[in-house]
């Protein structure tokens, strides 16, 4: 028999989202991202200053971000303070899923640094830090070429889906594909994948993939308007 | 004397503050419950002014303490996220989150506000650990106050996980129950110094530009349950117990917040 | 499809197309990728003839030659002092560029500016990210005496400023403040009246807040008539 969501959506059905832009007023950007439970919020800092010297880059700005998990953020045991393995890595996929659409050129020799705590997880959290992290560099003027969008795409027994939740990737045998998209140009800026899978199946996961993002686009684009306003303004 | 100080000194002397508020006003509180409510026990997200500060708890079974066969325990741990203020950097515990941690903890320990006996499931077996875990979103001032009262209010959001069959936590069940709390709240109010001018709720500016602070963390009764003074620059003795009746008395209109 | 997809003034977000085709150019913010001129940052867009720019909404202050800004003194040393102008590396006032008077060698330099004082400068040369030059020669630069600093938008500034200075001088009359307000996003300003600082800083705010929805300066105006009103 097909494999049915426990909460009901269809295979192409995301959960339900919300997006604030500007929720930390010290930070130059911010933005808050929630997708079903996984609640991501992000910080810029940045054009500043960069710390040992030989990290800095003489013909760009360097981008750095920084993801972590809030000690009561997980889905069992409290989560120990401090950087883990995975989050480290979480946090370089990150840098490598927003720079292809950014334009660091202006500040050589600084750093733009890109905080992300998840205050809540229900899988799916590197997607929703990086979404939440693009709007928040929108909201802080760096300057790139098209935001960045992401989504857990997945298998769950013969079933391909988006938007994985914790207890979808929980199943054994499954898949779970986390990818980036800038949309504007069709490109992919994340993709990992743990789990087999057939190269046709991920044809068809890059696709929805891509469909879901839309969407997903379309709530930062709409969180962002709700800060800076839309239409024609006259001055 | 720096230029912002010696305005700011300018504006005092006049019974005023940058932002128009008096001496005693503290700006817009708010607390929220529940802001983590599917991972965390019990959760809560406190505002004072632009300053913001989540805490959640997680619950654990441990082993008590030999000499403490019958008592669970708190732990109580705050991390300046770098996220919150340009000035706080990824990395270890800062001295500054030490002093924020001990401080709350010593404010809600030492009164009992957490019945530790009625942690006990098995003495000298098994007990529960309540860990608080406490992060600001945003700094505009200190901390000493948004930190106390969002953990107060998340042990109040808490509820006790469910217990499966073999005596083994099961997370994605809550029971009803709250956590064994006394009924009177300790509640943390920070009297700053500058010059001769006692105030409270500082603004990032005025806090950096202040001399001198005293947390008092206070009953519903007037009883002090913690102290802390922090700064390079002395109180008199008088002045102490100016502030401390002005922490007790605004430590009351905290405490209705809650 | 050729041609323009915004209006004058449409705000817009990154990666917005805003014209297709190529007879359209880009300036500034807005930069050409392929066929499309899209934009960078969310911002007004503002035409001129074929030329399409983009006013920023939001972004870091990048320093620029003859920019006037206000920097606040980290540093002394033998040549000069070293300032914070609000970006990743500090800026060089050198001996001979710190005052219309002649300052010795050897002198006490902390005599003119010492470390946490604000001043009012001008950017002579930006040599690279890092090396950046000012001046406190010439009229309206120097030390900025005891006041309130607070920082807003580097964006803003133009529209807090106002054409020819006509905002912030709407301010500095209602208020009697003596308000600088630097390109950088550094705002001064001292009063004789807690209250009519408070004040003027208000009304900046509100020009930081707003300063892109029309109407802005007859609501400023009524904002200042009504809350200075006795």
């Amino acid at each position: 028999m097909a494999y049915k969501r426990e909460d009901g959506r269809k295979n192409t059905e995301l959960r339900p989202m919300s997006a604030q832009v500007g929720v930390i007023p010290n930070a130059d950007g911010s933005a808050r991202f929630q997708i079903g439970h996984t609640i991501a919020i992000a910080a810029v800092y940045g054009p500043r200053e960069l710390h040992p010297q030989f990290l800095q880059d003489p013909m760009k700005g360097v981008l750095r971000c920084n993801y972590n998990m809030m000690a009561f953020s997980g889905s069992g045991d409290r989560v120990r303070p401090g950087p883990s393995r995975r989050s480290k890595e979480i946090s370089l996929i990150m840098e490598k899923s927003l720079l292809p659409v950014l334009d660091l050129s202006k500040y050589a020799g600084s750093v733009v640094d890109v905080f992300v705590e998840l205050l809540q997880t229900d899988a799916g959290t590197r997607c929703a830090a990086i979404t939440a992290a693009s709007m928040a560099l929108a909201d802080a003027g760096i300057p790139m070429k098209d935001l960045v969008t992401a989504v857990a795409c997945g298998r769950v027994e013969d079933q391909l889906i988006v938007d994985v939740d914790y207890l979808e990737d929980s199943h054994e045998g499954g898949v779970d594909l986390p990818m980036a998209m800038s949309m504007n140009s069709d490109e992919i800026t994340l993709l990992q994948m743990d789990g087999v899978l057939d190269s046709k199946s991920l044809k068809k996961l890059l696709e929805m993939g891509k469909e879901a993002c839309l969407t997903i686009k379309k709530v930062q684009l709409d969180a962002l308007k709700k800060k800076y306003g839309t239409g024609v303004v006259e001055v | 004397m720096s230029v912002l100080r010696h305005h700011l000194l300018k504006v005092f002397e006049q019974g005023r503050r940058f932002d128009g508020r008096g001496f005693e006003d503290y700006r817009n509180i708010s607390v929220e419950y529940g802001v983590s409510p599917r991972s965390a026990e019990g959760s809560a997200r406190v505002k004072i002014g632009n300053t913001e500060v989540v805490a959640g708890v997680k619950m654990e079974l441990t082993t008590p303490y030999p000499d403490t066969p019958h008592k669970g325990g708190i732990v109580v741990n705050v991390e300046l996220l770098p996220l919150s203020h340009s000035r706080f950097e990824p990395g270890p515990p800062s001295i500054d989150s030490i002093e924020l941690s001990r401080v709350v903890d010593r404010g809600i320990r030492e009164c009992q506000y957490v019945d530790f006996e009625k942690l006990c499931l098995e003495s000298g077996v098994k007990v529960w650990n309540v860990l608080i875990d406490i992060y600001p979103l945003n700094v505009d001032g200190h901390l000493f106050d948004a930190a106390a009262l969002a953990a107060v209010a998340a042990l109040r959001d808490t509820k006790f996980p469910h217990l499966n069959k073999e005596g083994m936590v099961d997370y994605t069940q809550k029971t009803t129950k709250s956590l064994p709390l006394q009924k009177k709240i300790p509640v943390a109010c920070t009297v700053l110094k500058l010059g001769k001018h006692l105030f409270v709720d500082p603004d990032y500016e005025e806090f950096s530009l202040s001399d001198a602070r005293l947390s008092v963390c206070s009953l519903d009764d007037g009883n002090l349950c913690a102290l802390q003074k922090g700064g390079d620059v002395s109180f008199s003795p008088d002045e102490i117990l100016l502030a401390i009746d002005l922490a007790v008395k605004k430590a009351k209109e905290l405490r209705k917040q809650l | 499809m050729s041609g323009l997809l915004v209006e004058d003034r449409n705000i817009v977000f990154p990666g917005d197309i805003v014209a297709q085709g190529m007879d359209y150019l880009p300036s500034g913010d807005i930069v050409r990728i392929g066929d499309s001129l899209i934009s960078t940052k969310i911002g007004l867009i503002s035409l001129n003839n074929r030329i399409v720019k983009l006013i920023p909404l939001t972004g870091p202050y990048l320093p620029k030659r003859h920019d006037t800004v206000i920097g606040c003194v980290v540093s002394i040393g033998m040549s000069g002092w070293r300032l914070d102008i609000r970006w990743p590396f500090e800026a060089n006032l050198g001996l001979a560029e710190g005052s219309s008077e002649f300052i010795q060698r050897n002198s006490d330099l902390s005599r003119y500016y010492g470390v946490g004082d604000y001043v009012r400068v001008e950017i002579t040369n930006v040599a690279s990210s890092r090396i950046i030059d000012l001046s406190a020669k010439g009229p309206g630069l120097g030390k900025l005496g005891s006041g309130r600093v607070f920082f807003v938008k580097a964006t803003r500034v133009p529209r807090i400023i106002g054409k020819q200075g006509s905002m912030v001088g709407l301010i500095k009359e209602h208020t009697g403040c003596r308000i600088s307000v630097g390109q950088n996003g550094v705002v001064w300003l001292s009063g004789e009246d807690p209250v009519k600082e408070e004040l003027a800083v208000r009304a900046i705010r509100m020009i930081e807040r707003e300063g892109h929805i029309s109407g802005l300066t007859d609501r400023v105006q009524e904002f200042l008539k009504k809350e200075t009103k006795i």
